[in-house]
This record gives structure tokens, sequence and C-alpha cells, in this order.
């Protein structure tokens, strides 16, 4: 093919990709000058280009198109839905011609005719009494056409003769290098009004030149054999204290990274590439099947391997095309069900741990578990007997089958007939897994996890029961060195084992345990604990010895060991070995904590995780008669057990001697007395200089569940019962505990019931204390608020930034950083907070305090500990807040 | 299970149907490559072989089924080490010998497949191939095409894809 054209036939998709975007968004901005102008400017350049090329055809309709986007930019025409749909459908002409000269290097012989007469129609205002599109029959003004084969409805004959033109969207790399150069003279010919646009486009084409992906694949190739010879160097200088080598090899690893990262860079797109199509798609789908969906793109920016965003394109738009065509209902079906009536498709890609992320979620009408079954009834694939013996998850898995797509599917954009099948198939194999979440009437989301098989990520190789693993530095939190005898070791709790780490107790997971390594020897009695970090959830992972950080290629795992969720792919090590990397997400699934990501039904969701104690780690034990107890873990400071002849009576009260000092010990209400014989297990509690001892009787074990606390208590000491990890457990209030051992802890205790209206109502907790936030927080819930705890009121002021809201505000006074009354001062002076009533809490309560407080905006001021007040305040702000609401209701 | 062994064109290339399974083609692979397990001979289509190797640093790989011996580095790239023994079901080997590999591609991805000897490439023919004895064992003749009658000794025809398929099925997870 003449260089020319191949020239042309790239730079011309490339063009009309960018209307595609551009007309969708002009639609919804119809007022943007230089929105229009750019248009306006890319369409004359086409024009201009096919003149030059001689290719009549495709000048006839890039004229009549500008045309009336000249009519539109001076003025003469409005920008109205028909408008656009008209513009896009010559644009989609014109795509068609494209593809018929690229397989044919000439232009189909045929008139245009049909579409010109309705653009210059619609130029000269003769095309006004035509129907809103959504109602369309082919004969009034076309709605945009699906790009591939169907020819716009209103088509005369000549142009259904070639159906069989291939409409590559996507121009093919162009065969050769070859400099691209903005020619001057187009830029001066587009007589656009945008200049400085105009401008600073071309000055950025000028940077850019093509390249051939072929060169860049051998060259992304030979720099990573150079880095793993790199990787060997470094091995053998390590071993080599001063060599004259040093110095040398050391710049040619900085230069070999530098040059690592450059390359990679080269093949690096952002995602949202892949998606620039899709508002346009969506914008049909909407006009086509008469429904509102407003499409939602998050970190379009992520970047991701070219090949691999090559290979995902068309599964991700026949997904959302599958939100938009069976998931979104009607917007008539959506308001009877309580839903807004414009559905939201939401698209989301970050990068976690070695993987990029892509979530594709709707808020529709979920998948119909009926359905399935039925289909795969009707296709053999599973009896009556098994279907009914399996899970939502299990069913919903049969939608990958091949042959299983709905049938009557609309053509899709890509024309290919890409099935569910299929796209999982095409991410199989660059070695991505897709899962797939739903609830009836809620919505689905499916969840793509690829592999960055180009990442070169930083990695700490640890060694374990003789065998060595990698760990990605970036979920790496500390190390931690613990042997008996030194200040940190490792405690059981029932064979489980914790770890004390300032002031919390970190559940650890023995890795040879995990993995079922065989130890030869008996197991060594000093370890490394690496403690790791995945969301919110740290934990720490038990192992032998650390070594150093090393710069590895990930790759991934072959197919037959892709379920095993604890490796996240393999490498080769300097020295040549192969050693698997581990994924600190599905070591942490193992321990029992599972990382979930609620992407559907948008923002709610996403908040939910800066709400406080959603999954708390709780401490169950038993005490006295009943069934199993709980406190949440994060109150617990130690676990002891002390002989119980150490258990001394001052005046009357248990104490013992602990840490050079008397520390008073509690029982649980309705325990018997304490034996004088054994070893006494404690819960100890401790704030500040005090600590206080819990007497129990087992302790049992630690769970991480969600505390919904059902029933609340009238009895002293129980905040209420909750189900956790399967059983009715009772949470005791550890307040009550404290106020028996000191009396100046707390206020009285008294439960009342607080917080009878319906909706729940949102508190923001802010203070410094962990101690304190772990108290309030379960108190506060069971009295029925939703409670966010943060520790800072920087904190607090990003939860602001990010668009929360909530009911009230309870803040703490002494605070480190942005103290009580500066928090209160700057929420008052602007934001959205500006309304929200706000609460002190402060230990310190002179007159001069509350006077203060008043002055800088709270509403009320309570002495810290006083727990009825707390309660009742906030009951009588929200209630003054909502009755304002109410009575407007009314 | 039935068999049919149906002549199809001039060359003798012949087509082994089994009830249910996959079609085995072998109309181009008169050549195999014999290797040796617990004394058995076995052969692989040479086109298939991409590499033979002697004893090889193989990875463990934890928590894998029990067949995958683990991974080696060939040349830059990770393999997947089977181990033949533990697939046929065969204790392991008790002369303290390694194992020598042979790599065959498999849908793209290379594989190693362990076993005690590597021999010479056999050319055989249609006319000493026979069917699977009904009699013989299941881990066997799951991965069993026929058996070659050679002087001597009885060489088993191994079909590769179904000696790499013993990962358990994931239908619904």
């Amino acid at each position: 093919m003449d260089d020319l054209l191949s020239e042309f036939l790239t730079e011309t998709a490339e063009g009309l990709g960018t209307l595609d975007t551009e007309l969708v968004r002009l639609e919804q901005n119809p007022n943007d000058p230089a929105l229009l102008g750019n248009i306006f400017r890319i369409v004359h350049t086409i024009k201009g280009t096919c003149g030059f090329l001689s290719l009549p055809r495709l000048e006839s309709v890039a004229h009549a198109s500008e045309n009336v986007l000249g009519r539109i930019r001076d003025g003469q025409l409005a920008v109205t839905p028909i408008a656009i749909s008209l513009i896009l459908g010559s644009l989609d002409r014109i795509k068609m011609l494209l593809g018929a000269l690229e397989a044919t290097e000439a232009e189909p012989d045929g008139k245009d005719t049909d579409l010109i007469d309705q653009l210059n129609a619609f130029a000269e205002g003769r095309l006004n009494a035509v129907e809103p599109p959504a109602a369309l029959a082919p004969v009034a003004a076309p709605p945009p056409p699906p790009v591939p084969v169907a020819p716009p409805p209103v088509a005369a004959a000549p142009v259904r003769a070639e159906p069989a033109a291939v409409v590559k969207v996507e121009a093919p790399p162009p065969p050769a290098v070859r400099p691209k150069e903005e020619p001057p003279t187009r830029v001066a010919v587009a007589a656009a009004p945008a200049e400085p646009a105009e401008l600073k486009e071309s000055a950025v084409a000028a940077s850019n030149i093509r390249v051939n992906v072929d060169l860049l694949e051998s060259l992304m190739t030979m720099v990573s054999e150079l880095v793993l010879t790199r990787n060997q160097l470094m091995q053998i200088l390590r071993s080599q204290k001063d060599s004259e080598f040093a110095a040398s090899l050391q710049r040619l690893s900085h230069v070999t990274t530098e040059l690592q990262e450059g390359v990679m860079k080269t093949r690096m797109q952002p995602i949202g590439n892949a998606w620039a199509k899709l508002p346009r798609l969506v914008r049909d789908l909407n006009i086509e099947l008469g429904k509102k969906i407003d499409l939602q793109m998050k970190g379009a920016e992520t970047e991701l391997d070219r090949q691999v965003l090559e290979l995902i394109k068309d599964p991700l738009t026949h997904m959302v095309r599958n939100s938009g065509d069976h998931g979104i209902e009607k917007p008539a079906e959506r308001l009877v069900m309580g839903k807004p009536e414009t559905g939201t498709i939401m698209l989301n890609a970050y990068h976690e741990g070695g993987h990029i992320i892509i979530e594709i979620g709707d808020d529709g009408r979920g998948l119909a578990t009926d359905k399935i079954k039925a289909k795969a009834l009707q296709n053999g694939l599973a009896s009556e007997a098994e279907l009914a013996q399996m899970t939502d998850q299990q069913i919903y898995q049969f939608i990958f089958k091949a042959g299983f797509s709905t049938a009557a599917a609309v053509t899709s954009v890509s024309g290919r007939g890409v099935g569910m099948d299929v796209v999982r198939t095409n991410i199989e194999k660059i070695g991505g897994t897709i899962e797939l979440k739903s609830q009836i009437g809620r919505g689905s989301t499916f969840v793509i996890k690829i592999p960055l098989t180009l990442a070169i990520v930083s990695a700490l190789i640890v060694e374990c029961a003789g065998e060595r693993f990698a760990i990605p530095q970036i979920s790496v939190v500390e190390l931690v060195r613990a042997a008996p005898g030194s200040e940190t070791q490792i405690e059981r709790l029932n064979g489980t084992p914790v770890l004390r780490l300032r002031n919390r107790l970190l559940p650890l997971v023995a890795l040879d345990h995990l993995l079922q390594l065989d130890r030869p020897g008996a197991a060594a009695s000093e370890a490394i604990i690496v403690v790791a970090q995945v969301g919110n959830y740290s934990f720490g992972i038990i192992v032998d010895r650390v070594f150093d950080t090393e710069e590895i290629v990930v790759k991934p795992v072959a197919p037959i060991l892709r379920d095993i969720t604890m490796f996240s792919g393999n490498t080769i090590l300097g020295d040549g070995t192969v050693i698997m990397i581990l994924d600190p997400n599905g070591i942490a699934a193992a321990t029992g904590e599972v990382t979930v990501h609620d992407s559907y039904a948008g923002e709610q969701a996403a908040k939910s995780t800066a709400r406080g104690a959603q999954r708390t780690s709780l401490l169950l034990f038993r005490a006295g008669e009943g069934g199993p107890k709980a406190v949440p873990l994060a109150l617990v400071a130690r676990l002891e057990e002390i002989e119980r002849t150490e258990i001394e009576y001052t005046n009357g009260k248990p104490v013992t001697q602990y840490r050079g000092k008397l520390m008073p010990l509690v029982s649980i209400v309705g325990s018997t007395a304490i034996p004088t014989e054994g070893r006494q297990p404690i819960l100890v509690f401790s704030d500040q200089n005090r600590s206080m001892g819990l007497l129990v009787d087992e302790i049992v074990d630690i769970v991480e569940d969600a505390l919904n606390i059902e029933l609340g208590s009238e009895k002293p000491g129980l905040v209420g019962s909750a189900i956790i990890a399967g059983k009715a457990t009772d949470l005791i209030d550890a307040g009550y505990y404290l106020m028996q051992a000191f009396d100046d802890w707390f206020g009285t205790a008294q439960d009342a019931e607080f917080g009878t209206a319906d909706k729940a109502k949102r508190v923001l907790l802010v203070d410094d204390s962990p101690f304190f936030r772990n108290l309030l927080t379960p108190l506060l819930s069971v009295a029925g608020y939703d409670v966010s705890a943060v520790e800072s009121a920087d904190r607090a002021l990003d939860l602001q930034e990010a668009g929360e809201e909530f009911d009230v505000i309870i803040s703490d006074i002494e605070m480190p950083g942005m103290n009580g009354f500066e928090f209160a001062e700057t929420v008052r002076s602007a934001g959205k907070w500006r309304n929200t009533p706000m609460v002190a809490l402060s230990s310190h309560a002179t007159q001069q305090d509350l006077d203060r407080g008043r002055e800088v905006g709270f509403t009320d001021y309570i002495a810290k500990f006083d727990r009825d007040a707390l309660l009742n305040t906030l009951s009588a702000t929200i209630g003054m807040q909502r009755g304002g609401e109410q009575r407007g209701a009314l | 299970m039935s068999q049919q062994i149906v002549p199809a064109g001039a060359g003798g290339a012949l087509a082994v149907q089994k009830g249910g399974r996959s079609l085995v083609a072998e109309a181009q692979a008169h050549d195999y490559v014999s290797i040796i397990i617990a004394g058995q001979t076995f052969g692989i289509p040479v086109l298939q072989v991409q590499d033979v190797l002697g004893p090889q640093r193989i990875t463990r790989i934890p928590l894998a089924p029990p067949e995958v011996a683990g991974s080696l580095n060939l040349r830059g790239r990770i393999v997947t080490a089977i181990d033949l023994r533990t697939r046929l079901r065969l204790p392991k080997r008790s002369d303290g010998a390694e194992s020598m590999s042979v790599v065959v591609d498999q849908g793209g991805e290379s594989y190693s497949l362990l076993v005690d000897n590597v021999g010479e490439v056999l050319s055989l023919s249609s006319a000493t191939l026979e069917r699977n004895p009904a009699t013989l064992d299941a881990a066997w003749r799951e991965v069993s095409v026929g058996i070659h009658r050679l002087d001597g000794s009885l060489l088993i025809l191994l079909d590769v894809g179904r000696v790499l398929d013993f990962a358990t099925k994931i239908d619904a997870t």
C-alpha cells in the first residue's frame, strides 16, 4: 500500500476516534466554543486531505458535515440531538468508506446522496419537522447506526451493496517506521476560531513519532535480558567485599534500571484509550433502547501494557453493552423499583499488588439466576438435581460457557459476535482472571484481574523452611524480629499466634504452615515477622530469614497453577533460581479476612470503607455462665496468665502486682468466686499509665467479624449480643469494668434507649486515642448510630473533601496536630459541614473552655467521660435537626 | 471405551478415534522420542518435543498438585515441571539418580516432563500399533494412545495433552 495512503488512513482513523468522543461531549456541553472549534477543525482537515488525495466520495461526505458544523459554529443552527446524530452518521459513513479504501486501495463505487441530502437539508433548516430520534422509524432522520456493517437506515441501494466492507475502526500499526510531521499547511488552512488550541495541538503532534510495535517488542525483550544479567552481576558483587568493579557495576545498575523504566513506559498506555469509544456506545444504546444510562469512568489514567490493552478492548466493550442491554432497566421500570431513573454503568481501574484490576459494574437488575438455570438445562450443561444444589455463584459461572450468550443480541459494536466465553478466554490468555458478583435488583459487577507481566516490582526475598519466596515491597510495612526473651515475642492464643505491636495485637500467620512446607529439623526459635498490609487489614507473616530487596520481573504462573491464590506470579532471581511471588491478598484471604470491593451502586458503597467498625477484630472468651463473650481486640493491651497465688486483696478488692504497680482485677458479672489455685487468664486493659485486669475463665479465639449488635442489653457490663463466628455472643462493655476498677474513669453507668428514628444517623467521631474510639464506637452503634471514627482532625477534613456527610460530629479537644478548637473553626468557616452540629468532648470543662467552645462553633460541650450526657446530647442535637426536616416534609 | 482405527489416506496415516474424546491425529507424527520411566518405554511425538535436558534445578511449588514437581529456569523462561512417575501413579525413583527433562509445548505453554531416561528417536509405523488392552490400568489408559510392538519391548504412545490434563476441574468456582 502506498505510504501516503496508509498514513492518511491511520491519521484519519485517529481523528474519527477523537470526534466520536468530542461529539458526545458537545451534546452535553452545547455551548462550548472550544469543543466545537476543535470538532470543526478535525472535520475540515479530513475534508482537505481527502481532496488532496483525490478521494471524491469521502470529500463530499466530509464537506457536507463540515457545512453543518460551520452553520452551528456560526450560530445559525443549534446543537440538537438530531444534529449530533446526523454528524455521527456521516462519520460512520466515512469509517465505512475508509474500511473499503483500506481493503481495496480505492474508493468504492456509489454515491452518498441520501446522507448528503439530509445533511444539506438540515444545514438549510429544512429538516426541522423531524421526530425526536428516540421514537425513530428508519424513514426519518437516522439514529446513529452501530458502527460496523449496518448502513444508515435511510440507505440507497449502492451503499447496501457493500456489506462486505470490513470496518476496521482501529487502523493497524503502519507497516513502516515513519516520522510524522504535522504539515504546517493544514494547520494554516483550517479557519477555526480556536487558534490557541490548534497551535498547541500541532506542537504536541510534532513531538511524537510513530514506531513499529515489533521494534518496541524486541527492545523490551533485550532490556529484560539485560536486567537479568545485571541482577546476576550484582549478586556476584555482593559476595565480594572490595572489588574494583563495584563502582562501575553500580553505575551500570542505575542506568539499566532507568533504561528499563523508560522502555516499559513506551509500552504502557492508559486504559482510557480502550474506553474512548464507550461514551459513544452508551449514547447510542440510550437512543436505541430508550434508556437513560450514565457512564462513569474512574482510573482512566491507569496504565497497562499495550498488547494487553488490545486484547481487553473488545471484552470491555462487550460487557458494557451487556450491562446497558440486559442489566439496566428502562427508566419507568427503575422508578417503580425506587431507583433513580438514570442507570449507572461504572468502570473502575486501578493497580493493586502487581495486577491491574478493572471493575465493570451496573446498578441494574442483576443476573437472573432462574433464567440462567433454564438456559443451562436447555443447553444440557447440568441436570435439575445438580442445579438445585448449586450456590448462586456457581450458577453465575454458566454465563461463561460457550453458546450461552442470550439470543437476539443487538449487533455489537465490535461486530465479532463476542460472547462471555470468548471474553473469559481472552482474559485468561493474558494470565488474568474474571469474576462476577451480582445481586438481584441491585446490579452486577465484573472484576477483571490482569497481571502486570512486564512489571518490574521491588520485592523482599524471604526464606522459610529452606525455600525462598518474594513478597512485593509495596505490601510490606515493616519487619519485626521476634525471639523468646526479647521485647517482642510471639504469643499464642489456643495455638493461634499473635504479636503485640505498639499496643495492638497483630494476627500472625506462619508461612510454613500456610504453604504446608516440611521443616527438616525442629522449628527455629527465632523468627522474623513481615508485617504486611492489604487495604486496611494488617497482619504478620512469620518467616525464618529475610534477605534483601530485589527488582524482579513478574511472570504469571502456568495455567495449571493459576488457582493457587497464595501466589501472584513467579520470577527468576539473579542466581538463576525460580521463586514464587507471594500474594498478600491471597494470604490475607486464607487467614479469614476477605478484601471486599463493593463497587456497584457508585459512591455510597465506595464510602463504606471509611465507616468505623464494619469488621472488627474481636477477642472471644468464656467467663462465668452463659455463652461466649467478646470484646474488641483493639481495647485489649495484653493477654496474661498469672498464678492465682499472686492475687492479693486490698480493701476487699482483688489486685495483683503487674509491672511494678498494683493492678486492680475485676471479675465478669456472674462469675463465681475466684478460685485460689492454678493459673488465671487475664485480659489487661491499659490507657496511659493505668491498667486493669479482667478475669476470665478461658480465652477462646480471635476473629474478624462484622459487629452488628442485634440486641441491646439492660444488664450492666454488657453492650449487647451479636452473632460472631456463627454463635450468639455477648459483647461486654469494657467501660463498665474499667469503672469498677477506677471510679473516676466514667460517670454512672445507666443504659437507656436512644435514637428511635427510622434512619440510622451518621456520627463522625474524631479522637486521637484509639482506646476511646474503640470504646465509644460500639456504644454509639448500639444506640442506633452509624459511626465513623477517625484519629485526627486532618483525617476528618479529608472525609469532608471526599464529600462525606454526617448528622453530627463529635470531636476531642486535646489532639496532636490540629486540636478540636481549630478543627471547629475550620469546619465552620467553609465547606460542606458548615452547618453540621458539632459536639466537643473534653476532659477539661472549665467555664473558659465552654466559652471558647461556643465561640469556635461547637453546638455543645461535654465532659469526656459522661457517657449519658453524650448520648443525650446527640439525640437532642440530631432531633432538632431532623425535626426541622420532618416538619418541612409534612 | 470404544476405539476405531481408521486408515485415512494412502500415506498410511492413522486417525485414532476414542468415543467421546477429542480426535488425535497422528498423520504426520511417525517419529517419536522414546523415554523410559520405571523400566517402561513411552513415546512422544517428536514434533511436540522442544528440548531434552539433563538434570535441572527445580524449585518446589507449595500447594501445587502432586504431579507438579516444581518449576525450572530454561534460558530465562519459567517452565513448569511435571513428574511423570507421579502422573502415572508409579512410585518415586529409588536408585537416587536424577531425572531428565523432556520439554514439550502444549497450547502455547512449555512444560518439562520429568522422566528417568531419554532414548532414541524411533520411527514407528502403523503396522506395529495396537490399541490399549482392555485390562490396562486406568491411569495409563487415560494418557495412552496405543501400544507399539517393538523388538523385545512394548512402547506406549503418550498423548501430551492428556498427560497435562490432571488439574482438578474448576467448573464452578
